[in-house]
């Protein structure tokens, strides 16, 4: 085997494990969200709650927490 | 000291906010001359013969381009960067008077770049490949503003409050790292007067690549500009300013994280697609094709996930003309990303390729994804930065519906044009003769040619407007509370 072929089989290789890792990435966002682990979708307030004084959606520090 | 309440700082954000619109009217003003010789070569000439070595179209076309590019799109981005990137992570500029430092060198490095861009194309100086056009100085202080911009990105990354960051925080990162890798491989070059002991201009280079390689990097680095330059940044706006103008959340919060990685996993390997029929190995064309194709997934995923995002309040899009222009724009992305993978096809590209339609499909992108996404982005800001309302809400129409008329004159004369031209070039007699020559194909042209310099120079008039109404906006509109400020932007009548 030539290293071009070693090439070409390393290559499909590698997309095919990509494409598995993007599949199991939308497994993981949705059934997270199902199961209720993790609400994706309370980020999308970020946007829309972006005055300095509102409170952070998830805050980085405590002391930005809501009280 | 005086104790004031913490507000975000706009300093930097308004002033690439004003060189977007000048850069943006400096850029398709050139277009439009370009538009107008392509139709009456006797444009080349319009300062007379003395001056022809700077108004014909090869000294112009760079200039056109790379303004458009490197000057409107990159300083509307950084515009927004500059306002939205505060925003969404909580923390203002005034925080840091280190970031401050480093943004406010950002804007005047580039602004020495912009200039220096300009002088050197004006006079010839050029390394001749396409979009890469600046010789080594010009990239090593390209190279300089670009880290400025990483370093004030991360930092302010890093002092947030907001511990996620928002999906456009992710695009303007794609943004940072894809154009970093891009421009630094592409722009590998020899400066000849060194590496030759002495001859030639000291700042003359050649690409460090040649023949097929050099192709197939100058192609790898053209497409991912579109990617990473008019795509990316411009999705970071529309993820931000559709959902804070329409006062509704992004439809699909997880919908925009896979097109993210979709967009990123994908579109690095289609560059391949403006390289067929060429030198490059056979399996390599494939794949930028085959690619190109699978890209539609990703860019519908944030195209649909805006147009959903106006779910139940479609009102919005007559009743707004800053919605219209982002929706707009949303359409166009989808448009122009299926236009794109069809071209990229193998037996369409035979047709397409080095026609008119490729041209086409650059500028209904650009113009109707591109630019109307950025001035959306200007119109949405300036109340916030100014604290004035958009001075005039019919004049942002009558901008809206001229603008979109210019697109589409554009785009339809150079499909009828594209496809004209590739049929022509291929049509042969039962002997194999070739039945046209190539002046018959520009005798042919000549109509569609005069409607794009037609359709530019309508979207010209639209820049004209927008930079009226931005002006006044800045200058005399009637000043607004903060509680006005909260989602629809406020406008005079």
């Amino acid at each position: 085997m030539d290293i071009g072929t070693l090439q070409a089989y390393a290559y499909f290789g590698f997309t095919a494990f990509l494409v598995v890792v993007l599949y199991s990435y939308i497994y993981h966002l949705y059934s997270a969200q199902k199961k209720g682990t993790r609400d994706y979708e309370k980020y999308g307030n970020i946007a829309l709650n972006d005055e300095i004084t509102d409170q952070p959606i998830e805050a980085i520090s405590k002391n930005d927490e809501i009280k | 000291m005086e104790n004031r309440p913490l507000e975000y700082d706009y300093t930097v954000a308004k002033w690439f906010m004003l060189v977007t619109v000048v850069l943006g009217i400096v850029g398709m003003l050139v277009g439009v001359i370009l538009a107008w010789q392509m139709a009456f070569p006797g444009v080349n000439l319009m300062l007379g013969e003395g001056l022809a070595e700077y108004t014909n179209f090869s000294r112009l076309r760079p200039l056109h381009t790379d303004s458009v590019i490197f000057g409107f799109t990159l300083s509307g981005i950084w515009a927004t960067w500059y306002y939205v990137g505060q925003r969404v992570l909580k923390v203002s500029m005034a925080e840091s008077k280190f970031l401050m430092f480093l943004a406010k060198l950002h804007f005047f490095v580039y602004l020495l770049v912009v200039v220096a861009v300009v002088g050197t194309l004006l006079l010839g100086i050029s390394t001749g490949k396409e979009y890469a056009d600046f010789e080594w100085p010009i990239d090593i202080a390209v190279v300089v503003v670009w880290v400025l911009w990483g370093m004030g990105l991360f930092g302010l990354i890093g002092i947030r409050r907001e511990k996620s960051l928002y999906i456009s925080i992710w695009y303007y990162i794609a943004t940072f790292l894809g154009i970093a890798m891009l421009y630094l491989f592409n722009n590998m070059e020899i400066p000849t007067y060194f590496a030759s002991g002495g001859i030639g201009n000291w700042y003359h280079s050649v690409s460090m690549y040649s023949g097929t390689n050099d192709a197939l990097v100058q192609w790898w680095y053209g497409h991912n500009a579109v990617a990473f330059g008019f795509t990316v940044p411009i999705v970071a706006m529309i993820y931000y300013f559709l959902p804070k103008e329409s006062g509704q959340a992004v439809y699909s919060y997880k919908l925009s994280l896979l097109a993210f990685w979709g967009l990123m996993f994908v579109y690095l390997w289609a560059g391949g697609h403006h390289l067929i029929y060429s030198t490059v190995p056979d399996w390599m064309q494939t794949m930028g094709s085959v690619f190109s194709v699978v890209l539609i997934l990703p860019s519908w995923g944030s195209a649909i996930n805006m147009l959903l995002t106006m779910k139940g309040e479609w009102q919005q899009v007559a009743a707004s003309p800053l919605i219209k222009f982002m929706i707009l724009a949303s359409t166009f992305y989808m448009f122009s990303t299926l236009e794109g993978p069809i071209q990229a096809i193998k037996s369409v590209n035979a047709l397409a390729h080095f026609t008119d339609w490729i041209v086409g499909h650059v500028h209904d992108g650009v113009l109707g994804w591109v630019a109307f996404m950025i001035m959306a982005a200007l119109f949405h800001m300036a109340p916030r930065v100014y604290k004035r309302e958009i001075y005039s809400k019919s004049l942002m129409n009558t901008q809206f519906w001229v603008q979109t008329l210019g697109v589409v004159l554009y785009f339809t004369s150079m499909w009828i044009a594209g496809i004209t031209q590739g049929m022509m070039w291929r049509a042969h007699d039962e002997f194999g003769n070739l039945a046209y020559s190539f002046i018959d194909t520009v005798a042919v042209l000549h109509p569609y040619f005069t409607i794009r310099a037609v359709g530019g120079t309508l979207y010209l008039v639209g820049m004209f407007l927008f930079a009226y109404n931005m002006y006044k906006t800045m200058t005399s509109a009637r000043r607004v509370e903060e509680s006005e400020l909260q989602n629809a932007s406020p406008m005079g009548a």
